[in-house]
């Protein structure tokens, strides 16, 4: 098995570390909140979350910001423990985007 | 804490086993195969890769504050020979070099 897609710790190309401070997007922090949540509920840990994240195709993963990351682990784990389907959260999202505009 | 509990002590070698398994794994890549020594213990926590497929984590696995030579986990490390690198490690990762 090759090392996992998460695990860059030492990989040359990396790029110089970005530090500056930067304002989250609402969507950010409701992501922060939706995961506070569910974690407080008892649904999923943070370890479940993290092996949901490393699960992911590659490709996807590395083409995704870090909360949209934490957005699809969490539609995963919610999938995974029978809470919701896909066809329900995509229901949902079409909705959404058709009251609110495609952003 | 009970101070029998945990397999090696500070000052112990160990090296982190060179595995490379499918599953949630909380040694990094980096470290695993490398051999320095144990700083101290941080107490035993419920073990995250159990944890990660929803199980309740038990029994509890003692982990480790390791510090590590740069020079010896990096090929090319040229700033300080004295500089380390401190990783927290499951004790299951660990065996005595």
């Amino acid at each position: 098995m090759p090392r996992g897609h998460h695990d860059l710790g030492g990989t040359p190309g990396g790029g110089p570390i970005e530090r500056a401070e930067h304002q989250l997007e609402d969507w950010e922090i409701l992501a922060d909140a939706v995961n506070q949540a569910l974690g407080a509920k008892g649904i999923r840990r943070t370890d479940e979350l993290r092996r949901i994240r490393e699960e992911m195709d590659a490709d996807v993963y590395r083409s995704m910001s870090y909360y949209e990351r934490w957005i699809a682990s969490a539609e995963n784990i919610l999938i995974e423990k029978k809470i919701l389907t896909r066809e329900e959260i995509d229901r949902k999202v079409a909705e959404y985007e058709k009251r609110w505009g495609n952003p | 804490m009970n101070a029998a509990v945990g397999k090696f002590r500070p000052g112990d070698r160990v090296r982190v086993r060179m595995e490379d398994r499918p599953g949630h794994i909380r040694t990094p890549f980096y470290i695993r195969g490398k051999t320095d020594g144990v700083k101290k213990m941080h107490g035993q926590f419920l073990n995250p890769e159990s944890l990660a497929y929803g199980r309740d984590g038990l029994p509890k696995r003692p982990l480790y504050l390791i510090g590590f030579y740069q020079v010896e986990v990096w090929e090319n490390y040229k700033v300080s020979k004295s500089d380390k690198l401190y990783v927290d490690i499951y004790e299951h990762w660990l065996e005595l070099a």
